[in-house]
């Protein structure tokens, strides 16, 4: 029943990070180019309009979620599991919501690059 | 740097959740706390003029740089299926790398993009051509 507990918490938290980083993407899309926008209109300006992106909030909220998710899955399973099992399903599932939500061009070598992350982040971390 | 740091604060209790707060004041987890923020505002940044799916394998270089830290500067063991780990991290990273770094256009406020033809004429890739990863990619 353990396993249920862990590998549900696993599965939050890979969703919620997805979440997190696809909505951080957004809005950092929809803020623009920050380099550019530095230059030509300053720091608070790239602040301001970062601070107050809705996609923004709700992207750290998801991401705020997905840690605390993680502590409580750490309750629940060893961290040799919960560890690289939800980074690098994170990997794998940012891919895929790339793709279909920031409709990114995930092409053969994206995919290869993120399997091979993931498998490297699972050896790494286990 | 956080966890030197709150090694040296000592176990806070759930009664004392104040000992968190204070916890913040130790330099050791303040310094940690500065560098988390400074990774989160490179992260952004580089999610402004790039793929997710471009920026995120890069951020796990930081698994690769920790692990050499533990062998070469803290000396500790990394066992070979550790090494096979950063191998295949460094080789995704490479060969996402080896792509372009936005594969969807989306004109700038304040920029005017003119006969952009696929994403190898964007501005936002503009940095690219001078050579070299513009910001630098994050780790």
């Amino acid at each position: 029943m353990n396993g249920v507990y862990t590998w549900g918490g696993i599965l939050v938290i890979v969703v919620a990070s997805v979440i997190g980083d696809v909505l951080l993407a957004r809005a950092m899309k929809q803020v623009g180019d920050v380099h550019a926008l530095w230059r030509s209109s300053g720091l608070w300006t790239v602040v301001g309009r970062t601070l107050r992106n809705p996609n923004f909030s709700l992207g750290i909220v998801a991401m705020a979620f997905a840690f605390f998710s993680l502590l409580f899955a750490l309750s629940w399973g060893d961290v040799s599991l919960v560890a690289p099992a939800a980074a690098s399903l994170t990997f794998i599932g940012n891919a895929f919501a790339a793709r279909v939500f920031l409709h990114e061009r995930v092409d053969r070598r994206r995919w290869i690059a993120a399997v091979l992350v993931a498998c490297g982040v699972g050896l790494l971390a286990g | 740097m956080l966890s030197h740091g709150m090694r040296q604060t000592g176990a806070i209790s759930l009664h004392h959740p104040l000992g968190l707060i204070l916890a913040v004041l130790n330099p050791w987890v303040a310094v940690g706390i500065l560098l988390l923020l400074a990774f989160f505002a490179t992260y952004t940044t580089a999610l402004s003029w790039a793929d997710l799916t471009y920026v995120l394998p890069a951020t796990s270089l930081g698994y690769v740089l920790l692990a050499l830290v533990a062998r070469f500067v803290l000396h500790e063991q990394v066992s070979p299926l550790r090494w096979l780990g950063i191998a295949l991290i460094s080789g995704g990273v490479g060969f996402v790398a080896g792509g372009p770094a936005l594969t969807t256009h989306q004109p700038q406020h304040d920029e005017v993009v003119v006969g952009v033809r696929g994403v190898s004429k964007s501005p936002l890739l503009a940095k690219d051509a001078r050579g070299g990863a513009p910001g630098g990619i994050e780790l």
